[in-house]
């Protein structure tokens, strides 16, 4: 019932998540923050195994900082994007990470930019994407009314359909979402969107 | 007999390890490098032999940061400072990613001088040929540490210390002239030490201080700047002792 979604506009990229933390038919928290910040310009949802989740996300996190003391210059989007589709693939035949992955980040050169990384290690660069049962409904959603280089409000607007989609259309909707934002000021939560307070 | 004890890390029949005592003279000979702890913030200066005029400076650098809150300066063999510094920062990240928070200045300094220990009781390898000076805030108290390692493994805190070429002339300087300083203060203090031995100018030093921000690299500019004060209160200080003298008489 996890839903990641996001899309790149006009400088800089969205990743939306939900924020229920669930076990079978229990809801833990609905607060839980599945949006990583890997570095200063890198946004990383993920869905998935929760325990998997943490593990990866803090891996990969903890290795693209450690390149940046080795080189003291940051990983592009792309080559972090390469190097957990390469770090999901070395473990796919033995240890598989369940974890779908969401990679938006900003660079210099080339802008804003999101990467869709499946659990088996697809890889692709996209202009928009969604994960689980949500993503029937995001990227009808996103299909229809998403257009290249829209502002930030136009965007908003488009995640605020995509989720009154899925909390009409899923029977399990999640309760809360929350929205991320990164651009060349770099990459920083943007809002909640809440049905309960946890 | 005697003559093996130099080629591997044993003892010698009169307690000396020959090659951890041979490893502090490379360190002997390495550029001068200085550390100086202030209230806010901590200083290292390192010299710079400015003989390499073809060399693409910005790609020798003598300070270098672990982490955001963790630097590290050395005297000895670069080469072997490469692998220690690499290790160190693997370690960092090892340190967040296992228990969710930054090292401490004396984790790290434990964890680079352990290191340095254990080839000094390996079997086929030499000891590093390096000291370390490490500085850096301690995340959760917000206090300044500076830390000293050498190849013997051992590892003490400091206010100020100096090391590689010509350090007992700075330790000297700095055991007569230290007092608790902050800001410009500090980093004048340590300046001052390397000036001790090294020609004066901003191209011959390289300065980094580090305050509860992170570390800032001072560019030629700015450490000219700085030495340009100091000589002029040198001078100054030299006219008034004259100038007395000649009342004197």
């Amino acid at each position: 019932m996890e839903c990641v979604f996001g899309m790149v506009g006009k400088g800089f990229a969205l990743v939306v998540a939900d924020s229920s933390a669930v076990n079978s038919i229990l809801v833990h928290k609905s607060n839980e923050d599945k949006i990583m910040v890997l570095d200063s310009h890198k946004l990383m949802g993920a869905s998935g195994e929760a325990g998997d989740r943490a593990q990866f996300t803090e891996y990969v996190q903890k290795n693209v900082a450690l390149y940046h003391y080795r080189n003291n210059i940051p990983l592009t989007t792309k080559a972090a994007a390469n190097f957990m589709r390469g770090e999901l693939a070395t473990a796919l035949r033995k240890n598989p990470y369940m974890v779908n992955i969401m990679l938006a980040g900003y660079d210099e050169e080339t802008g804003p930019s999101l990467y869709f990384i499946d659990y088996i290690a697809t890889l692709h660069k996209v202009e928009k994407a969604a994960f689980g049962y949500g993503s029937y409904f995001a990227l009808s959603m996103m299909d229809r009314h998403y257009h290249p280089n829209m502002t930030i409000d136009e965007a908003i607007k488009l995640a605020d359909q995509c989720i009154e989609e899925i909390r009409s259309r899923l029977v399990v909707a999640p309760q809360n979402f929350i929205i991320k934002i990164v651009d060349q000021d770099g990459a920083r939560e943007h809002s909640w969107r809440r049905t309960t307070k946890d | 007999m005697a003559r093996y004890d130099r080629a591997i890390t044993v003892f010698s029949p009169d307690g000396h390890l020959f090659q951890v005592e041979y490893a502090l003279e490379a360190v002997r000979k390495g550029n001068a490098a200085v550390g100086v702890r202030g209230t806010d913030n901590i200083v290292l200066g390192v010299e710079k032999k400015s003989t390499v005029k073809l060399q693409d400076s910005r790609s020798v650098r003598k300070i270098v940061s672990l982490d955001d809150h963790i630097a590290l300066a050395c005297a000895g063999l670069k080469a072997d400072a490469r692998v220690l510094i690499n290790r160190a920062r693997i370690e960092c990240q090892s340190h967040r990613l296992t228990v969710e928070d930054p090292v401490t200045v004396e984790y790290i300094t434990r964890y680079i001088a352990g290191l340095q220990q254990k080839y000094t009781q390996s079997g086929g390898v030499r000891p590093f040929g390096l000291s370390t000076l490490i500085v850096g805030f301690d995340p959760y108290t917000g206090v300044p540490s500076l830390y000293l390692t050498d190849p013997s493994g051992t590892f003490s805190a400091w206010k100020a210390n100096a090391t590689g070429r010509n350090s007992n002339s700075m330790r000297e300087y700095l055991e007569k002239n230290y007092k608790e300083t902050s800001g410009q203060e500090t980093i004048k203090l340590a300046i001052r030490a390397l000036l001790e031995v090294v020609e004066s100018g901003g191209k011959n030093i390289e300065v980094a201080v580090m305050t509860k921000d992170g570390l800032k690299q001072l560019d030629e500019a700015e450490i000219d700047a700085i030495v340009a004060e100091i000589e002029a209160e040198k001078a100054a200080a030299e006219a008034a002792k004259k100038a007395p003298a000649a009342k004197e008489t």
